[in-house]
């Protein structure tokens, strides 16, 4: 009787396409808003994340997340030193000033200045040039995305300057970055050239980036820390966390995704349950004769879930793959790269879209399960 | 009037046009008269539905309807058998009880000397699988089927296999007289031939008892003639039954035995042949 159902399935061809047309497109809506949200709220934590040498971050009590900093006096730094554990700890600047170009261009930047002697949390993937050269004066390493905004249509070049409240630098590399919240340049220079791109405050070191000796879990250092200091400390992941919770609860972005991601399940509910319903209540008639000739509830079930399962498969392959073409695309853009189409997501969606076309064969189930086999009788 | 009746059937198999169907009714026809003259009631054909007293009704307090009044009823096999009535006097009802797909509210029902209301509802649906074929007044076959695979529906409920229970199917439809449209969608087919596709449905699984709810309703003189020639020559079987509901006065001359049914109740038996 699978065949019976299959038939039934494609005979009508409109409402087949329909059916599945409308769970593809609420694959494609849900994997494509809920990736896209997954990938900003990453974003948050993006800096935090390319920082590879060192795992705890140490921060004033207030600090929250990574673009609200309150600074640290610079004692903080030797008291973080003086904690058992720590095999090491640098300072770490960030401030936004304005960059400007020779033509004119200009863009807030994040910037972000290492300790002079290590080059702890300097870039790791740079595209040209090297981030060893941040020891020459002046210099700074760009990422792409900013570099590209500061000279659009300009080919990848060394020696460009920059200018920040009135400090001329270089441009002695480009980086690869993971790309930050806001679409601002990132640029890394030495700590004690980057505090003078602000204006001077008493104050400047943002974080104490620290690393934890042979034996120490980075948790245990922090708790250590905190116990030592009064200072905040958080593993980089837990401060990558606090960055996305931050932004959950302080920003409409969550309720503009949480809306459209939210109307994407109900016209997938609507439309493919509707659609699903009409399908099996307008073959109504021809259940009743399979009932009348012997074909039992169970089997009926079996046929209607079937399709279901069928339709739902196909829609859900065919949306899933929009949405990978979709981030294939534009994960070569500069603007959006970086945000791509998570397993999670995929796997999560599935699920939903299952519950989707089982609650809409349901809702079809019942009319079936309880239509009267004699009423294939009446004309 | 001779021609309008021969014209449809000149295309149907020369076996289907009476000759084994009018044999076997004959034999038993000629059994049944002869025993009726020693002796004709342990001589008669074991009845392959007999109902006593049966009563059907819908609703409950004021809203209740009575549709079946204690309906006394025999169908014998070998026989065509017609349940005739006006419209609303219980005779769909009563073919929908004596299929199982309804409840008496009391009586007996009793088909092949099994009574299939004591029986569990899967043992029902089985019993009904197995022992049942039906056709309706809108045929009921699946549009986006062919021909032999609506034909082949109550084989594959059956669990045969896809290839054989259409290769069956076709064999029927061919014998039927449709060789040349088994690969064809409903919808292409005309109303005969779509009924003669629900009759090869209604055989395929070779039933002993054989419903059929206004199967030339739909249908124009011509076709509804070759239609019924087909059923009286192909469903009817010395071992099978078959039950026409149908208040066509026309195709009376098809019947060996007319139930006539009014308000609930069968108000008398016509015996023909």
């Amino acid at each position: 009787m699978n065949f019976v159902a299959l038939k039934m399935l494609t005979g009508d061809q409109a409402k087949y396409f329909g059916l599945i047309f409308a769970i593809a497109f609420s694959t494609f809506l849900l994997q494509n808003q809920s990736s896209i949200f997954a990938g900003i709220m990453r974003r948050t934590g993006s800096q935090i994340a390319d920082v590879t040498d060192a795992e705890v971050w140490v921060m004033d009590q207030a600090t929250q997340y990574f673009e609200q900093t309150k600074a640290l006096k610079d004692t903080d730094l030797l008291r973080v030193r003086g904690v058992p554990g720590v095999e090491y700890a640098v300072r770490l600047f960030k401030g936004q000033p304005v960059a400007r170009t020779a033509k004119g261009n200009f863009s807030q930047a994040t910037v972000i200045g290492l300790d002079d002697a290590t080059l702890i949390g300097a870039p790791r993937k740079m595209l040209l040039g090297s981030w060893e050269r941040l020891r020459e004066p002046d210099s700074v390493v760009i990422d792409l995305g900013g570099y590209n905004l500061l000279f659009p249509g300009e080919s990848l070049e060394l020696g460009r300057t920059l200018e920040m409240n009135d400090h001329l630098v270089r441009i002695v590399g480009v980086s690869d970055v993971s790309p930050p919240f806001a679409s601002f340049p990132v640029m890394h220079a030495r700590y004690s050239e980057a505090v003078n791109f602000l204006g001077r405050e008493r104050s400047q070191m943002a974080f104490v980036l620290a690393r934890a000796e042979p034996g120490v879990t980075p948790i245990e250092l922090t708790r250590r820390i905190t116990d030592s200091t009064g200072l905040r400390a958080r593993t980089a992941n837990q401060f990558r966390w606090d960055c996305v919770r931050y932004y959950l609860a302080n920003t409409g972005i969550p309720v503009n995704f949480g809306i459209t991601i939210a109307i994407a399940l109900i016209v997938g509910l609507v439309v493919s349950g509707q659609t699903f319903y009409l399908f099996t209540v307008e073959n109504l008639k021809q259940f009743g004769a399979l009932k009348a000739i012997g074909v039992t509830n169970r089997r009926l079930i079996g046929m209607i879930l079937l399709q279901a399962l069928i339709v739902g498969f196909i829609g859900y392959a065919l949306g899933t793959g929009m949405a990978a073409t979709f981030f294939e695309i534009f994960a070569r853009k500069i603007a959006t790269r970086g945000i791509v189409l998570l397993w999670q997501n995929v796997v999560g969606v599935g699920a939903l879209m299952f519950f989707v076309v089982v609650a809409a064969s349901l809702l079809s189930i019942r009319r079936v399960l309880v239509l009267e086999p004699a009423s294939v009788f009446r004309s | 009037m001779n021609t309008t009746t021969s014209a449809p059937n000149s295309h149907l198999p020369s076996n289907l046009l009476g000759g084994k169907r009018r044999a076997a009714t004959r034999d038993i026809s000629e059994r049944r008269d002869t025993m009726r003259v020693a002796d004709p009631r342990p001589a008669a054909p074991p009845p392959a539905v007999r109902c006593r007293e049966v009563q059907k009704h819908f609703g409950e307090g004021d809203a209740r309807i009575h549709v079946l009044r204690g309906v006394n009823f025999e169908a014998c096999q070998g026989e065509l058998t017609f349940l005739v009535g006006p419209s609303g006097c219980g005779k769909t009802t009563l073919i929908s009880v004596i299929a199982g797909l309804l409840d008496t509210t009391g009586g007996e029902v009793e088909v092949f000397g099994q009574n299939t209301e004591s029986l569990p509802a899967d043992d029902r649906i089985l019993f009904r699988r197995r022992n049942l074929g039906f056709v309706y007044q809108q045929y009921n076959l699946l549009p986006s089927l062919t021909a032999a695979e609506n034909a082949a529906v109550p084989l594959l409920a059956a669990g045969v296999k896809r290839r054989e229970a259409v290769d069956r199917a076709r064999s029927l439809l061919v014998k039927l007289g449709m060789e040349d449209r088994a690969n064809a969608e409903p919808n292409k087919l005309s109303g005969g031939q779509q009924q003669r596709v629900a009759l090869a449905r209604a055989l395929v699984h070779e039933p002993r008892l054989i419903i059929c709810d206004e199967p030339t309703a739909a249908l124009d003189h011509a076709t509804r003639e070759a239609v019924m020639e087909l059923l009286a020559s192909s469903a009817v079987q010395p071992d099978r039954a078959v039950i026409v509901v149908t208040h066509d006065n026309r195709v009376f001359h098809f019947a060996d035995t007319i139930a006539h049914m009014d308000d609930g109740r069968i108000t008398h038996n016509e015996h023909k042949n």
